[in-house]
């Protein structure tokens, strides 16, 4: 049966991908950010995962206002990654996996989660850019792709809670996948941020560990508050939480913490990176 | 239709809701064609064309006319959308933030390095 053996959970700020094509890893403003990932390359050296299922919120590449899905899951042979509008250096395409995308799409429909399916998906920057910091300067990715898109451009967004059941129900497909596969969750965004208003450039460092210190053991807490009460605490574009929750439900109810890094601000971003494991698994890094 | 429940305020955040989809939906439909490069040069090389192609509300038109993002927000424009807009313009989400908190962008930059006391 499948297993999950982690879960990478990591900001997705465009100005990361301009950092990394300038190769600014060990300049002042940005190490702070990426020495978070040091610790995610060790652990990655032993653990390879052969599928890994992401969370992640569309920035208007593949959904528009005619169609907008609160959740969306990718079933696609390949995801390439597209011009988002500033014409800026596509990262590499991924391949997929549409065996496992079907078996989560049924699963996820049996257990009453009526997502959107997707056999044609474009990656933007809430993927390209982790999985670039995960795996730097890589041109071919030797796992598998299923993505799982989550609305949080368009109000009502789904609650937190939902967030939540729709990860746990992702975690029950993997577990009933007949193949020994080894998967990695990524959860991507966030975390407090606003960059549109008068309260453009808001930030909530204590929200934030809220949620950090609260996610690995306690995920159910961050479901106390509503969409908009995350929005209020945490900024317009903080709501991108919700794509951490789902990872988080994703992921098995025991887990710990391996790794945490939080820094601000990067861009108009307060950054983090967190990476998560099984309760029982040894972790050297 | 507006929508008859009744709305949360957040002070100066913008929730883009259904009227605001609804109202924005020209302007919103434009910045989403800027996807593709030969769109943002049309755009470019006739500014009026281009906005009258995608029917952007008076209003809309006079917010992209004076590049006021406060203003295009107010018309119903989605800031992931205005995003592509913007970097037409040049403009990055610093400028777009100072120009939206009436800060100059340097203070706007001092402002996000100071939260780091909050750590």
């Amino acid at each position: 049966m499948a297993k999950v053996i982690g879960g990478i959970f990591t900001s997705h700020v465009p100005a990361i991908g301009g950092a990394i094509a300038k190769g600014l890893q060990d300049d002042p403003y940005w190490k702070p950010f990426f020495d978070g990932f040091h610790p995610i390359h060790a652990w990655l050296k032993d653990n390879r995962p052969d599928y890994v299922v992401t969370f992640s919120n569309d920035h208007g590449l593949n959904f528009f206002l005619d169609k907008m899905p609160t959740f969306a899951v990718g079933a696609a042979a390949q995801y390439d990654n597209a011009d988002e509008g500033w014409g800026l250096p596509l990262f590499n395409s991924v391949p997929g996996s549409p065996e496992l995308s079907w078996h989560i799409i049924n699963t996820l429909v049996e257990e009453e989660l009526d997502i959107v399916t997707c056999q044609e998906m474009l990656i933007d920057h809430a993927l390209s850019i982790p999985l670039e910091l995960a795996w730097p300067n890589r041109r071919t990715y030797d796992f598998k792709l299923v993505p799982v898109g989550i609305n949080t451009v368009q109000h009502p967004l789904p609650s937190p809670k939902r967030a939540l059941a729709l990860g746990r129900a992702v975690h029950k497909a993997i577990e009933s996948w007949p193949e020994d596969a080894k998967v990695l969750i990524f959860g991507t965004g966030g975390l407090s941020h606003q960059l549109d208003g008068e309260r453009a450039g808001f930030m909530n460092p204590d929200y934030d560990r809220f949620c950090l210190d609260n996610l690995p053991s306690n995920p159910d807490a961050l479901t106390r508050h509503s969409a908009l009460d995350i929005v209020e605490l945490s900024g317009s574009q903080g709501i991108e939480i919700l794509n951490w929750i789902a990872a988080r439900g994703a992921m098995g109810d025991w887990v710990r913490e391996a790794s945490r890094n939080y820094h601000i601000p990067i861009s108009n971003t307060a950054a983090a990176t967190v990476l998560m494991v099984p309760e029982d698994a040894l972790v050297s890094a | 239709m507006q929508s008859t429940s009744a709305k949360r305020i957040i002070p100066g955040t913008p929730v883009f809701d259904g009227d605001a989809a609804q109202k924005g939906y020209a302007i919103n439909a434009m910045c989403f064609s800027f996807n593709e490069a030969k769109n943002r040069q049309a755009f470019l090389d006739d500014e009026e064309a281009y906005c009258a192609k995608f029917k952007l509300t008076p209003e809309q038109r006079e917010a992209v006319r004076q590049r006021n993002v406060l203003a295009m927000i107010a018309a119903g424009g989605n800031v992931y959308y205005l995003a592509k807009l913007a970097g037409i313009f040049g403009l990055n989400v610093q400028d777009l933030g100072a120009q939206q908190t009436g800060k100059s962008v340097p203070e706007f930059k001092q402002m996000l390095l100071d939260q780091a006391k909050g750590i």
